[in-house]
Order: structure tokens, then C-alpha cells, then sequence
């Protein structure tokens, strides 16, 4: 048999196994109900765990891309100093996490998608719900057991269909979340190892603590060249102070100046 | 007849066109049985197109049980296999 008649067979087949356990129809109306409510705030649920998960891709898709100038900042720093060995090594890791951006931005799109179907199969099940709710009332209302059997069988079937259906949905969303959520938190370790450097700031990657190693070496070699041109006593002297009063003259105590100026006369 | 395409809803079709879904449907099914993942792919993408295209959807507020029943458009072989062997306490919730 064709596989479209097949599946609508199996789900007759459920709502028809339910109808027929009950001795009064009208009983399995209300139950039924009940569980639609519970569908309807397990789909609502599973809408919101979608969009947590969304969001928190979100947050390390940006972490990731501040990381990602970082290493680019890195590099270019580190060429200015004439060290292509550190720019090379920036560079590479910053390949190896567009990589993981590429990743984690498929991932949000999959999400984005299961959110939205998500969200519409909620609202045609509220819709249905809603429908379903007021034909209750009318079947009890209106007919005696016997009577509502056969009133009840399309609307219980129609309901059944749509239930069964939207928690397959809702089942497939929550699968979807939780492979995705073994991976975040995956990549979460890895920023938080420092592997890929913490974009917070606390954790000092290599290249950053070579590149401070290196203007701070810089920096001792002009303090080295000062104070040999201090102890030599030569030309170097007056132009280091020469410049420290010309660049401030008014941060200068007051004090200071008579002396400085009865030094250079 | 009105088809439900699982995950999207319930389109409402005019009987002219019950044909052309049998005849894409007997392509799905023989792709299902030779275990052929390619030709499911294209079967199963043709026959939800033209459900889409040659039917008209059914309000949200329909509480009627539907015809025909497809797969959603991102299911694999696996997961209609199993759906078609779905037991009592099976894959479907209800």
C-alpha cells in the first residue's frame, strides 16, 4: 500500500484505539482536552528552549568574532615589529576559528528554522485546541452517548492527528537542542581553557604575552640607552632633559625651575 | 481530499489531482522498499511540492482528520521506515 494511506492508517488507528476504550464518548472528550492543554504547553516549552539555545549561540558567535579581531589586531601588530613568525601564528588560529563561526552560524540557521516551525505548530494547535474545546460542548450539550459517538469520531480523529504530529515536532526540536547544547557547551570549555583565548580578557594568550615581552624589552633598551648617555655625561643628557622641560614646563614645581635653569646657564 | 505534510499542516486538494500524487506516491514507496536515499529524496521533495502547489491549506481551526499522510519534508529513509513500522507504543505520540 501506498506510503501516504499508510501513515494516515496509523494514525486512525491511535485515535480509534482511544475512542473505543471509553464506555461513554463524552468522557473521552474531556480527557482528551486535558491532554491537548498539556501538548499545547509542552510545544509553548519547547518553543522557549529553542530560543535559549538560539540566544546562547548567539553569545559565542560574538565572543568568537571579538576574538577573531583580536587575532587579526594581533597580527598586524605583530608585523609592524617585523615578527611575521607571530603574525603567521595569529593568523592561524584566527583560520581555525572562522572555521568554528562557520560551524556555529549553520547551527543558528538550523535552530532559527525549528523556532519558526516551532511557533507555527503551536499556534495551529492552539487554533485547533480552541475549535476543539467548543465542539465538546456542543456534542455534550446536545447528545446522548450513543448519539455522540459517531459526532465525535472526525473531530477526535482530526485533533488526534494534529497532536500526535506536533509532538513528533516537539520531540525533534528537543533532540535538535540537546545536540546543540553538548556542543556549545563543548565550545564553552574550549574558550574557557583558553584554547581560543577568553575574550573576558583575564586569560593572557602566548602571542599577546610575547608581544608585551617584546615592546617591554624595547622599552628597556631606550631606558638603557638613557642612563648610559646620563653616566657618559654627553650630548644625550641635556636633550633628554631638555625635552622633559620643553614638553611640561608648567607641571613643574616651582622649585624645580631656578635649579633646572641654573643648571643649563 | 485533504493531505497533511507532517510538520507543516493540512492542505485540501481537488480530486482531479489525486492521480498525480498516487502515481509520485508509488515512486516514494519503491524508493522506500530498494532502500534507494537519492530517489526518496527527489520523490518525497516532488510530492510535497506539488501537495503545496495543487492544494490549498486547510485553516488552523480544521479538526478534520486527514487522507493522506507525508512525511516532513526534512525526513530521511530511516525516519519513514520507522514511522511505517510505528506500533502501539511507538514513534507517534497519542
Amino acid at each position: 500500500m501506498s506510503v501516504m494511506k499508510r501513515l494516515s492508517l496509523i494514525f486512525r488507528a491511535k485515535a480509534n484505539k482511544a475512542l473505543d476504550k471509553a464506555e461513554d464518548p463524552r468522557e473521552t472528550l474531556d480527557y482528551s482536552y486535558e491532554r491537548q492543554r498539556e501538548m499545547l504547553m509542552k510545544v509553548k516549552r519547547g518553543v522557549a528552549d529553542v530560543a535559549t539555545s538560539r540566544k546562547r549561540l548567539e553569545l559565542q558567535l560574538q565572543t568568537l568574532n571579538q576574538q577573531a579581531d583580536k587575532l587579526e589586531a594581533q597580527s598586524r601588530q605583530a608585523l609592524a615589529q617585523g615578527r611575521e613568525d607571530l603574525a603567521r601564528e595569529a593568523l592561524t588560529r584566527r583560520s581555525a576559528i572562522q572555521q568554528q563561526q562557520t560551524d556555529l552560524a549553520q547551527q543558528h540557521a538550523q535552530l532559527q528554522a525549528e523556532e519558526e516551525k516551532l511557533t507555527l505548530a503551536s499556534q495551529r494547535l492552539q487554533a485547533k485546541v480552541d475549535a476543539f474545546r467548543t465542539r465538546k460542548e456542543t456534542i455534550k450539550a446536545t447528545y446522548t452517548a450513543a448519539e455522540a459517538q459517531t459526532k465525535i469520531g472526525e473531530a477526535f480523529s482530526g485533533i488526534s492527528e494534529e497532536m500526535g504530529d506536533v509532538g513528533m515536532a516537539v520531540q525533534r526540536a528537543e533532540d535538535k537542542t540537546l545536540a546543540m547544547q553538548a556542543r556549545a557547551g563543548a565550545i564553552d570549555e574550549l574558550l574557557a581553557s583558553g584554547a581560543l583565548d577568553d575574550a573576558s580578557g583575564t586569560a593572557k594568550d602566548d602571542i599577546t604575552v610575547e608581544l608585551e615581552r617584546m615592546s617591554s624589552s624595547t622599552d628597556v633598551e631606550l631606558e638603557l640607552a638613557r642612563l648610559k648617555g646620563e653616566i657618559t655625561g654627553g650630548a644625550p643628557v641635556p636633550q633628554i632633559e631638555g625635552n622633559a622641560t620643553g614638553a611640561a614646563p608648567a607641571t613643574e614645581a616651582p622649585a624645580a625651575t631656578p635649579e633646572k635653569q641654573g643648571e643649563t646657564t | 481530499m485533504i493531505v497533511r505534510i507532517m510538520g507543516e499542516g493540512q492542505w485540501t486538494l481537488g480530486d482531479e489531482h489525486v492521480d498525480v500524487l498516487n502515481s509520485l506516491d508509488a515512486g516514494l514507496e519503491s524508493a522506500v522498499e530498494g532502500g534507494d536515499q537519492e530517489a526518496f529524496n527527489a520523490a518525497l521533495s516532488d510530492l510535497l511540492a506539488n501537495v503545496r502547489a495543487l492544494g490549498s491549506p486547510l485553516p488552523d481551526d480544521t479538526l478534520a482528520p486527514s487522507d493522506a499522510v507525508l512525511p516532513a519534508a526534512d525526513s530521511d529513509l530511516d525516519d519513514v521506515r520507522a514511522l511505517l513500522a510505528d506500533s502501539d507504543e511507538g514513534l507517534i505520540p497519542g
